[in-house]
């Protein structure tokens, strides 16, 4: 066993090396800045492995209690997810005073941190750093309690957190460097994009793992949702970022896909993406933390079954309804719409399991702040997936596509849906984790959600009024059927609301930065019970 | 032990339970229900209706026969024959008669304020008040001429740019590699000076303007229309009247570019560009002479 151990060891040394020289290699000879740095990343970070590897060497291996629930990355990426959601919405405030004061666009950062630059950054930070935290260290912890298993595949897990997080880097530091696919929320590169494929398979084997150790007869229902979540995203990721590199040594690609097969293919992804991680993955959460948090059984577990079965039936095929009006034939365009609207109701399935769960508890909106994160994030949920079906519908399409309008119905479940539901879960684990009795500060928790909802409110309102008077202003002709404004005038136009805007993100920053505080005096606070926690006898 | 009903709620649980969590096994809401099904019928009979279903070779048209494509045509249709008549009438009458006739006017001037939105607000702004090098066309100051020919000629074949063989075109010189520092220093204290009354061929000033300027901007420095030559004496500045901007200018020339908009926009938008500039506020009437 013991010589097993060296001998793996040795092994970890040996390909570590080889990555730190070939990385080394491939940043020498890399062509463009982008590729290099992060060549250079790589090479730093296979270095620094390799001396931890070789100071550790012969040394006892920690034993592992293994009838204890692996929290460790859950840990880290609670963490993980509070730091990037922190960077996420910082970004997100600063482009929207971008928008409101191109002054902003600095001479001296022009290329960097330019709002071209800057938007990807703000858009990946909040979903796949921000949301693919939180879904890993929730998916992770839930799906251990839910099976009564220890997490499958020993460090897997931990591979899969740094290597999430290494893709998060290689992503950013990319953006600004000017690396990117020109593909909305697949800008990464070929190289980043094959090593996010091998992290989501490493994902996917843990969580499958665990779930088939399970010692509980059924698999949970948040569980269905997470696996649909993982699988389906890796096939939209797969398929979308089929690429071929211009050169091994940079990090430029060209799609296999072209002309309007090519934005049909972003689109699929794109809208899946919105679908499966940021809905799919996110009901998980709710089927957990809500019914946990509430102390009550979920309401109707037919009602699971079949809006469960029916969102992730219909959602796949809601894509086109992004290209209306374009090259795309009429033929998907009406597809895409007929399938958003049927899917509007079981969308909606997820908001009453998780509303009705709180029947006999309804006193603890008032009473409990977690509680209160909960039902806002589903009520939010409701309004943008009734909006979404309505504005896939043409007619309407036809005056929202291409305005603000669009922004605001993002982040109305963006802000609302996944952010609430992501802070409410922040706040059930931190104490959970760190074994504390609770939070440091439940009126903290309040002020949370009070600027987290005015900011919404802010932001999403005034994304109405300005998207729709974009629409309309861009359609208003004379009495000859003349266009009445120029596109300059448009702009000028929403300047006030673009202001309101900004000023809901700082509402929003503001409640984040609070919640970091709280985390983290709650951390700091004094021991209260031990920290992890034994699996269940079978 | 699937929980038993509490009078409360009527239903049972399903009798697992997962870290402490039970499902009810509550029936699905009936409202739920009907309106899920009420949009899948819909859904069924909206892609009757209109093209949806992919085939071997074609997709389904739909029974109405709509198509994306044809509504477009058909809206851009029923502008165009609105239009008719005006339109050829644009396209028929003199230049300069167009602002005889309210009507056709009226509809040049709308027409044109809507291609000057679309095609020219990105350089002159979309007030018209211009930029730094490009023409304010609210005033009156023209470099080529502000009569409706002048007008739209300059729209029809640009300035200065390469498409075009009849563009307008000019070139001041590069004065950097003719002149010293000091001399062109001493030219733009010159040329600040003749909004304020100078005389233009006086002093140390006058004497460089009188070698190296009048050829083009007159020797009263009120320019010249047929060479786009700019008024240097009216105080309004195409660049920027200060010591860096004038300098730099004078050195290396200016060369400032107009595409040519005659094929782009056919005779018909040529003419309403015209209309529509020509009345902004600094429009020249046709001289005397000519009646």
């Amino acid at each position: 066993m013991h010589e097993n151990e060296g001998c793996m060891a040795v092994f970890r040394m040996i390909a570590l090396a080889v990555i730190a020289v070939l990385a080394a290699i491939a940043a020498d000879w890399g062509r463009d800045l982008a590729y290099s740095v992060h060549a250079f990343l790589v090479m730093l970070i296979a270095a620094g492995l390799f001396v931890w590897e070789v100071r550790r060497f012969g040394d006892p291996v920690p034993v592992v209690d293994r009838s204890r629930y692996m929290d460790g990355p859950v840990r880290a990426g609670v963490i993980a997810t509070a730091f990037w959601g922190i960077a996420g919405f910082l970004v997100g405030t600063f482009i929207a005073f971008q928008l409101a004061f191109p002054e902003l666009n600095f001479d001296w950062s022009e290329g960097y941190a330019n709002f071209g630059r800057l938007r990807p950054l703000h858009t990946s930070a909040v979903i796949f750093a921000f949301g693919g935290n939180a879904l890993l260290a929730t998916s992770f912890y839930v799906v251990q309690r839910t099976s009564a298993a220890r997490l499958w595949g020993g460090n897997l897990a931990w591979f899969v957190f740094w290597g999430y997080q290494l893709f998060i880097v290689l992503a950013a530091t990319g953006y600004l460097l000017g690396a990117t696919q020109s593909r909305e929320y697949a800008e990464p590169e070929w190289y980043v994009d094959l090593w996010l494929t091998i992290v989501w398979l490493a994902y996917l084997a843990v969580f499958l793992g665990t779930l088939v150790n399970r010692k509980e007869p059924h698999i949970y229902v948040a569980n269905w949702f997470y696996l649909a979540f993982i699988v389906t995203v890796a096939m939209l990721h797969v398929v979308n970022n089929l690429a071929v590199p211009v050169s091994i040594l940079g990090s430029r690609s060209v799609s296999l896909f072209a002309g309007v097969q090519d934005a049909m293919t972003q689109w699929w992804y794109g809208h899946n993406a919105v679908g499966f991680f940021l809905t799919a993955g996110f009901l998980g959460m709710m089927y957990y933390f809500v019914p946990k948090q509430a102390n009550r059984p979920i309401y109707s577990y037919k009602l699971s079954i079949i809006h469960f079965w029916a969102l992730i039936f219909l959602y796949i095929w809601a894509g086109p309804h992004h290209l209306h009006y374009t090259a795309l034939p009429d033929w998907a365009s009406t597809l895409g719409m007929v399938f958003s609207v049927i899917l509007w109701m079981p969308s909606w399935g997820g908001m009453i399991n998780g509303l009705m769960t709180l029947e006999g508890a309804w006193d603890k909106i008032r009473t409990d702040p977690i509680i209160r994160m909960f039902v806002a994030s589903l009520a939010f949920y409701g309004m943008s997936t009734f909006e979404g079906p309505m504005m896939s519908i043409r007619a309407v399409n036809s005056l929202s596509h291409y305005t603000d309008w669009t922004i605001g119905h993002v982040h109305s479940g963006a802000l609302g849906w996944n952010g609430l539901i992501t802070f409410g879960c922040l706040y059930f684990l931190t104490p959970k984790l760190w074994g504390r009795e609770r939070m440091h500060s439940v009126a903290a928790i309040n002020w949370h959600f009070w600027l987290a909802t005015i900011g919404i409110v802010l932001y999403a309102s005034s994304m109405w009024v300005t998207g729709i008077m974009e629409g309309l202003m861009w359609r208003e002709v004379d009495d000859q059927g003349f266009l009445v404004n120029s596109f300059a005038d448009t702009v000028a136009a929403k300047f006030p609301m673009y202001l309101v805007r900004a000023t809901g993100g700082i509402f929003y920053l503001s409640g984040a930065l609070l919640m970091v505080w709280n985390m983290w005096m709650t951390i700091r606070g004094p021991q209260a019970r031990p920290v992890s926690t034994a699996v269940p006898a079978e | 032990m699937a929980r038993k009903p509490d009078g409360k709620h009527e239903v049972e649980t399903t009798g697992h339970s997962w870290d402490g969590i039970e499902e009810y096994n509550n029936p699905l809401p009936r409202w739920w229900l009907w309106t899920f099904y009420a949009t899948i019928a819909w859904g069924i009979v909206y892609t009757i209706l209109y093209p949806a279903w992919p085939l071997v070779d074609r997709a389904t048209g739909g029974v109405l026969g709509w198509s994306q494509r044809a509504e477009v045509a058909a809206e851009l249709e029923a502008v165009e024959a609105s239009q008719a008549d005006l339109r050829a009438e644009l396209v028929s009458t003199d230049l300069t008669a167009i602002s005889e006739n309210e009507a056709l006017q009226r509809y040049a001037v709308q027409a044109g304020a809507a291609l000057f939105r679309t095609n020219c607000s990105q350089c002159h702004g979309s007030g018209a008040a211009g930029a730094v090098g490009y023409p304010n066309l609210l005033d009156d100051d023209w470099l080529w001429g502000g009569r409706m020919e002048d007008i739209a000629y300059t729209i029809r074949h640009g300035i200065r740019n390469e498409d075009d063989p009849d563009a307008r075109y000019s070139q001041m010189p590069a004065f950097g590699d003719l002149l010293s520092r000091e001399e062109i220093a001493t030219l733009v204290d010159h040329v600040q000076s003749l909004p304020d009354g100078a005389d233009p061929l006086a002093g140390p000033g006058g004497t460089l303007f009188s070698e190296n300027c009048v050829a083009c901007h007159g020797e009263n420095a009120q320019g010249d229309r047929t060479l786009g030559a700019p008024n240097l004496t009216d105080a309004i500045w195409l660049y920027a009247s200060d010591d860096q901007s004038l300098t730099t200018l004078i050195s290396q020339g200016p060369f400032g570019v107009m595409p040519a908009w005659g094929e782009r926009l056919g005779e018909h938008g040529v003419r309403a560009l015209a209309a529509y500039v020509h009345q902004l506020g600094g429009g020249e009437p046709e001289p005397e002479a000519e009646e």
